[in-house]
C-alpha cells in the first residue's frame, strides 16, 4: 500500500513539476493569462481541500458509516492547507493583473468601485486572505491531531472534542468559503454581486472531495487495509452522497440564474449576458449536461454507484466539470467591460495540471503519514460491519 | 423443539421464530440458498440486508416512481404551457410567453408529486394492501412480530415445499419454534 502511494505521489509530483515549469515560460509571454489560469486552477484544488474539512466536520457532527471509512483520507487533504498556502503567493503578485479594482485610476472614475473601495483594496484583500489559511489550517490542525492521539488513547475525551470543534467549524468554513469566493472570483467582476456566490461554491466543494475520495478509494482499492474496509456498500453510500452533492449544485446553480432572470436588473444581468454568447453559451451548456444531467443519469442507479469503474469514470469526469464551472464562473469578466468572446488559452488546461499535480503529491505525502483507518474509534466496528 | 400442529387439511406454510434480526437474515439467507422462493419475513422494524437476503427485487416499484416522475415533469411542463402560452397570454415584463426558467419549479414540484404518490400507491398496490385478512395471524405467537420476535414464512405453494422435509429444514436454523400456519 505504502509503495502504491509512493509511487502515485511521484508521478504526481513529476506531473505537476512539469506543468509548473511549462506555467512558468507562459507566465513571461503572457502574465495576464497566466494569473488568471492559474487563480482557476488554484481555487479548484483548494477546493478539493475545503470541501474535504467540511466533509469530515460534518461526518464528526452526523456519525456515520460512510464517513468513518474515508475518514483519514479527508484529514490528509485538509491537512494540504500550508501547501495551499505556498500555492497561493503567486497570486500575491497577480492582483494587478487580475483584478481592475486594484487600480487607483479606475477606482477613481467610477463611483460604484469608490463605494465598495474600503472592503476591495490591495492590502484587506491579502489580509483576509491570510486570516482564511489561518482559520482553515487552525480547523485542520486540530481535527488532525485529536484524531490521531485517539489513535493512540482511546475514544474519549477525543470523540467530544471533535465534535465540539467541528459545529462552530462549520460556520467558520462557511463564512470563509463565502468571504474567499467573493474575494478571488466575483471580484473579477466588482460590479457584479451575488449572495448565494459562496454557496454555489460550498456545493461545488462537496463535489470535488467526495470526487476524489471516490477515486482514491477506487484506485487504492485492490490493497489493504481499504481492501477489507470498504465494500461496494461503502462505495454505493459515496456514490449517493455524490449524487446528493450534484443535485445541491445544480439547484444552487439554478437559483441564482432564476433570480436573476426573474429580477433582470441591470447589475446582475450582465453576469448572464456575457456568458451566453461569443462562445460561453457552449460552456454553459456543457455544465448543464455534464455537472447535471450526465452524472445524474448515471449515478440514478443502484448498479453505477457500486460498480467500481463506472463509479470512478464519473468521478474523474465530475472533477474536470469542477475546473469548467469555475471557469464559467470567473468568466470574461477579467478582460475589461463588455462581452468578451470565448478564449480558451493552453494554460487553462496546463495550470490546472501544474497546481492539481503539487496539489495531490501533497496529499499523498499526508496520506502516508497514518494509518488508512482510525484505530480506536468507538464507531469503527459498527462501520466495518455495515459493509459486509 | 416441539412443532405446532394445526388442524390436517393443507396450511398456508410453515413460521419459523427468532429472537434477533441477524438470526432473521442468516435464516433467509439459508432458505433461499436451499432453494426456497415463496416465503416472507417479518420483523418489528425495517432491516436492510433482508431485502437482499429473501433475494426479492424492488425494480418493479423504482421503475413505477420513474414513470410517475417523468408524467409529472410533462404533465407540469404541458400546463404550463397551455396557461402562460394559448389560454393566458399575458406580456409579463417583455418576456416571452414560453420562459423555460419561469416553467422549471413547477414542473419540479409535479415531478416530485406524481413521483411520490407513485411511490405510495404503487407500494400499496404491489403489495396487494389494504389486505383484510392474512392467514399469518392465525399463528398466536405472531403478535410478537410487531414488538421484539422475528419470523420467517414458507409458503406452501413454494415448488419445493413438504410439511415434513421443510418443518426438518426449519428446525437446522434454530429458530426458537416452529409452527403451521392455517388458512
Amino acid at each position: 500500500m505504502l509503495a502504491r502511494i509512493d509511487g502515485l505521489r511521484q508521478r504526481a509530483l513529476i506531473a505537476g513539476a512539469g506543468a509548473l515549469v511549462l506555467c512558468g515560460l507562459g507566465a513571461f509571454v503572457n502574465p495576464d493569462q497566466f494569473f488568471r489560469s492559474y487563480l482557476i486552477a488554484f481555487v479548484l484544488w483548494n477546493g478539493v481541500a475545503l470541501g474535504s474539512l467540511a466533509i469530515k466536520m460534518l461526518h464528526q457532527m452526523t456519525g456515520g458509516a460512510w464517513g468513518l471509512v474515508i475518514g483519514r483520507l479527508l484529514e490528509a487533504a485538509s491537512r494540504t492547507f500550508p501547501y495551499t498556502l505556498l500555492l497561493f503567493l503567486p497570486l500575491v503578485f497577480g492582483t494587478k493583473s487580475l483584478y481592475i479594482w486594484s487600480h487607483p485610476e479606475v477606482v477613481g472614475a467610477d463611483q460604484a468601485l469608490r463605494d465598495k473601495a474600503p472592503y476591495l483594496n490591495t492590502t484587506f484583500f491579502l489580509a483576509r486572505a491570510a486570516f482564511y489559511f489561518a482559520v482553515w489550517n487552525g480547523l485542520a490542525y486540530f481535527l488532525s491531531k485529536w484524531s490521531r492521539e485517539q489513535d493512540e488513547g482511546g475514544a474519549e475525551p477525543y470523540h467530544t472534542r471533535l465534535q465540539v470543534l467541528s459545529g462552530p467549524g462549520l460556520l467558520l468554513y462557511g463564512f470563509t468559503v463565502t468571504f474567499s469566493s467573493i474575494d478571488w472570483v466575483m471580484s473579477l467582476d466588482p460590479h457584479y454581486s451575488s449572495t448565494i456566490y459562496g454557496i454555489l461554491f460550498m456545493g461545488g466543494q462537496g463535489v470535488s472531495a467526495l470526487a476524489l475520495v471516490i477515486t482514491i478509494v477506487v484506485v487504492l482499492g485492490d490493497h489493504e487495509p481499504l481492501k477489507s474496509a470498504i465494500t461496494s456498500r461503502h462505495l454505493h453510500d459515496l456514490g449517493k452522497l455524490l449524487f446528493a452533492f450534484i443535485m445541491l449544485w445544480a439547484y444552487f446553480s439554478f437559483s441564482q440564474y432564476l433570480i436573476t432572470w426573474s429580477a433582470n436588473l441591470p447589475e446582475e444581468i450582465p453576469f448572464y449576458l456575457k456568458r451566453t454568447q461569443g462562445g460561453w453559451q457552449f460552456i454553459a451548456v456543457a455544465l448543464l449536461v455534464g455537472h447535471f444531467v450526465l452524472p445524474f443519469a448515471l449515478l440514478l442507479s443502484r448498479g453505477t454507484k457500486q460498480n467500481r469503474r463506472l463509479v470512478l469514470g464519473v468521478a474523474l469526469f465530475l472533477l474536470f466539470m469542477r475546473l469548467v464551472d469555475i471557469y464559467f464562473l470567473a468568466g470574461p469578466s477579467g478582460h475589461g467591460e463588455g462581452p468578451a468572446a470565448l478564449h480558451l488559452h493552453w494554460m487553462d488546461l496546463a495550470a490546472p495540471v501544474a497546481v492539481g499535480g503539487l496539489w495531490l503529491a501533497a496529499f499523498f505525502w499526508q496520506l502516508k503519514q497514518r494509518p488508512l483507518l482510525p484505530a480506536h474509534d468507538p464507531m469503527l466496528e459498527e462501520a466495518l460491519e455495515h459493509g459486509r | 423443539m416441539k412443532l405446532k400442529r394445526g388442524p390436517q387439511h393443507s396450511i398456508y406454510g410453515l413460521m419459523a421464530e427468532f429472537d434477533n434480526p441477524s438470526a432473521l437474515v442468516a435464516a433467509a439467507r439459508k432458505a433461499r440458498e436451499a432453494g426456497y422462493k415463496k416465503m416472507d419475513a417479518y420483523s418489528p422494524y425495517p432491516i436492510e440486508e433482508l431485502v437482499e437476503a429473501l433475494g426479492q427485487h424492488h425494480d418493479r416499484l423504482s421503475l413505477l416512481v420513474l414513470m410517475g416522475g417523468l408524467l409529472g415533469l410533462g404533465a407540469g411542463l404541458t400546463l404550463e404551457y397551455w396557461a402562460a402560452v394559448i389560454a393566458y397570454p399575458m406580456n409579463v415584463g417583455g418576456r416571452p410567453l414560453a420562459s423555460w426558467p419561469a416553467f422549471i419549479p413547477p414542473a419540479f414540484e409535479t415531478t416530485i408529486l406524481f413521483a411520490a404518490l407513485a411511490a405510495v400507491l404503487g407500494m400499496l398496490g404491489l403489495n396487494g394492501l389494504p389486505m383484510p385478512y392474512h392467514p399469518v395471524f392465525n399463528v398466536e405467537r405472531f403478535a410478537l412480530a410487531s414488538r421484539n420476535r422475528f419470523f420467517l414464512c414458507i409458503e406452501s405453494r413454494d415448488p419445493l415445499f413438504d410439511r415434513e422435509k421443510t418443518v426438518t429444514f426449519l428446525e437446522t436454523l434454530e429458530p426458537r419454534e416452529v409452527a403451521e400456519v392455517a388458512y
